[in-house]
């Protein structure tokens, strides 16, 4: 068993320095660096925030322990979206399975083992998420809140079974087929619904987008149960309540060794059926059973969109990236409704066509699966990329028209500058995708913010700004050429850096 | 198109080059094609083998128009293919080991996606989708996305693909890599319908046996250079083995002295 866990921790370790560093071994000095910086800035990030709050002490007020309590509420959505992520690769992933199933080890425990590397994996990634705020909060208000260490680890390990418990239950209720897109799409919707929840509830009590508003409304004080209750126990275990951490710890991995015990017997069924879901047919209906006649750059573009369309987890991951600049959006249209509300308006629809341009360039012209195909037709390569640069384009266009038409019938110049600002922004995100453009499979799309984090950086920050030259733009100012000219450098200095093609 | 179960099987060529490759050279860290002639003749099976990274792949893919030399010449049914590659391409295919398709299209729409590319007229290319369909046993299957299929189905498909647009030079490398007996029989079958058509093939293998069997001539490549081309008769007289099998006169020829095998591939 011991042996079994050591392999499972260097493979998870493995993927962990693969997933950083995109499998290339030089870079292994850079991302260190990077995360050493990284560490640094976030205890000064967490100091920024919780500074104010490392007096707090055991037996506090209703309100520090709602604030408190809402924290680790919000952190375990997060966490357990994470974990959910986990369990349902670890189902999906083939792998080793055949190896393990005829290897005369019992499965039991072979997936016991797995489950909890996937728990180690929950929990560690939890305590480092956690470490600079904990670490502050010592530092300013002693060591007492190291204690907060064991309540995040038991966070972790909760969330851990509870992934398990939810993604069992999936493929008990709707089979191996259909739990990969459900859990993923549940983990994506739990990691950001509970934050965007949090942020809208604030925006519409006090104008302010900050999650702790909602959370300290009289009506959430007045509602909130007594100091003494049950409920307050991971509050006051993190403000360093001894007898609270102990039941804390205990019932969290409690808990996850009785989702162990429980589901591991299940879990080779059901990696076994997931492994599986590859070989069951799919019939696909068509309205014409006769070949169409179309263009190359046609098909090309039909075919980008037929894909797309057919795979419900790509197109949830990528509007995924819109999903979070709703809260700005509304903020922005709460607070100026009674003005000239499409100045604010306009920016946060420009940044989220970059983004999501961005994403979708990246899918057509990296993400080919079938490169030698393309490159092998009969077509110079600059019209097959401007077939594709056209299905990214043409995509943006069918989820954006819509708001732009609406803007357009209220304010048509508003409407004109949305429109222009939504190109830029696309066309920008998806040059950068062009310069930064490698081969990898469709699949492998998680992944692309770590193959280039230049291709990343720059990309959000052209979204930046030409969101900020619509605003300008829209409220009439000439101050607008200022973060245009920025976003202009941007694409000049991602083409001087960006690698040359591959020959 | 004859049925291939039917097809004669032709040794013959017409002597008009197909393909005429001339000091083509391409390295990476390392050369890994040095300086190249080779010349395939319309009608022609013709079979390249060597060691791993002996440079076969590589010399294709340049072929196909996947990779630029860094020198040399390509000329393809007399086009020259590096400066006309689309007219290059026109009358070329290629088929690799691991077949590139898309999971999410079906082989009905992987064809129609195949011949729109290539500018094939609509009704041509259906015909001829259906007839492939049917010789490689994919016909139930047309209309199922690619996703859940077999290797060997998978590999059906990309050839499917490749010879919807009646493809004068089918380029393909290692295309019998982890097909059953039956799906490779079905392959070898159509390629040679191919050749009886006229059409002219070139594939890698590391079946020397399919080598032996089908090609036309034998091209041995090491260290990126053609080390030896004939018949298998001629092969054999090369290095006086009369009646060795392919495999042993292949492996003198790559034992000899100043042979080296390069890992660009």
């Amino acid at each position: 068993m011991v042996w079994l866990a050591g392999h499972e921790l260097r493979l998870g370790w493995r993927d962990w320095v693969s997933l950083m560093t995109a499998g290339r071994r030089n870079r292994a000095r850079t991302v260190a660096i990077a995360l050493i910086v990284f560490a640094a800035f976030m205890h000064l990030f967490a100091y920024w925030i919780v500074a104010g709050y490392a007096d707090a002490t055991v037996g506090s007020d209703t309100a520090t322990l709602v604030g408190v309590t809402g924290t680790l509420v919000l952190s375990w959505s997060l966490l357990l979206s994470q974990a959910m992520e986990s369990v349902t690769r670890a189902f999906y992933s083939r792998s080793d399975l055949d190896l393990v199933l005829t290897s005369p080890v019992s499965a039991r425990k072979i997936f016991s083992v797995r489950m909890g590397r996937i728990a180690a994996a929950a929990v560690i990634i939890a305590m480092l998420l956690a470490a600079p705020f904990i670490n502050v909060l010592a530092v300013l208000g002693g060591p007492r809140w190291l204690a907060a260490y064991g309540v995040v680890a038991a966070m972790g390990a909760v969330a851990a079974a509870a992934a398990l418990a939810l993604t069992i239950a999936l493929f008990r209720l709707v089979g191996a087929r259909r739990t990969r897109l459900i859990a993923q799409v549940v983990a994506a919707v739990v990691g950001a619904g509970f934050v965007i929840g949090l942020q809208v509830a604030a925006i519409f009590s006090s104008g302010s987008i900050s999650r702790f508003a909602a959370l300290q409304s009289h009506w959430m004080l007045a509602h909130a149960p007594d100091t003494t209750s049950a409920f307050w126990w991971p509050a006051h275990a993190v403000l360093g309540d001894v007898r609270a951490l102990t039941a804390v710890v205990a019932c969290g991995f409690a808990l996850l060794a009785i989702a162990i015990a429980l589901f591991c017997a299940r879990f080779g069924d059901h990696a076994l059926a997931a492994a599986g879901v590859s070989a069951t047919v799919v019939r696909q209906r068509r309205w014409s059973l006769a070949f169409r006649r179309r263009s190359p750059p046609r098909v090309l573009r039909q075919k980008e969109w037929t894909l797309l369309a057919r795979d419900p987890w790509l197109i949830s991951q990528t509007l995924m990236q819109i999903l979070y600049l709703l809260p700005p959006a509304l903020l922005l249209w709460v607070t100026f409704r009674h003005g000239d509300s499409y100045v604010v308006l306009i920016p946060v629809v420009v940044m989220a066509a970059g983004q999501l341009a961005g994403g979708l360039a990246w899918l057509s012209i990296s993400g080919e699966d079938a490169p030698d195909l393309v490159a092998s037709a009969p077509l110079a390569a600059g019209r097959i990329l401007r077939a594709k640069i056209e299905a990214v384009l043409g995509m943006i266009a069918l989820v954006f028209a819509p708001i732009v038409a609406v803007l357009a019938m209220d304010a048509l110049i508003a409407g004109l500058v949305a429109a222009l600002g939504i190109l830029a922004s696309a066309a920008a995100a998806t040059l950068i995708q062009i310069c930064f453009r490698t081969q990898a499979r469709r699949s492998q799309f998680r992944r692309r913010q770590t193959s280039s984090r230049i291709a990343t950086f720059a990309e959000a920050f052209s979204s930046i700004a030409w969101a900020a030259t619509s605003g300008l733009a829209a409220a009439g100012s000439w101050t607008a050429l200022g973060p245009a000219l920025a976003a202009f450098g941007i694409l000049v200095g991602v083409r001087a850096i960006s690698p040359p093609p591959a020959r | 198109m004859h049925s291939p179960a039917q097809a004669p099987v032709t040794t013959k060529t017409n002597r008009r080059p197909a393909l005429a490759v001339r000091g083509l050279s391409k390295r990476f860290d390392r050369p890994a094609v040095d300086a190249l002639d080779l010349t395939v003749y319309a009608g022609e099976f013709y079979a390249l083998v060597g060691p791993n990274g002996a440079g076969k792949t590589t010399t294709l893919r340049m072929v196909a128009g996947l990779l630029r030399p860094d020198s040399g010449s390509i000329a393809i049914n007399g086009i020259d293919a590096l400066a006309d590659p689309v007219a290059a391409k026109q009358v070329t295919a290629w088929v690799s080991d691991e077949p590139m398709i898309y999971d999410k299209l079906t082989p009905f729409e992987y064809l129609e996606f195949v011949a729109g590319l290539w500018r094939i007229d609509a009704r041509t290319a259906e015909a001829r989708a259906r007839d492939l369909f049917g010789w490689l046993g994919l016909e139930p299957h047309a209309h199922e996305r690619c996703e859940g299929f077999s290797r060997g189905m998978r590999q059906k498909v990309a050839l499917a693909g490749a010879l919807v647009h009646d493809p004068k030079l089918i380029i393909l490398d290692e295309p019998l890599t982890g097909l059953d007996a039956g799906s490779a029989r079905l392959v070898k079958n159509v390629l040679r319908e191919r050749v009886a058509a006229g059409g002219t093939v070139i594939m890698t293998t590391h079946i020397l046996e399919v080598a032996e069997r089908m090609a036309d001539r034998i091209g041995v490549i090491a260290g990126g250079r053609l080390i030896a081309e004939g018949t298998l008769e001629e092969l054999h007289r090369q290095t006086g083995k009369t009646a060795a099998s392919l495999e042993d006169t292949f492996l003198t020829l790559v034992a000899e002295p100043g042979v080296q095998t390069v890992a660009a591939e």
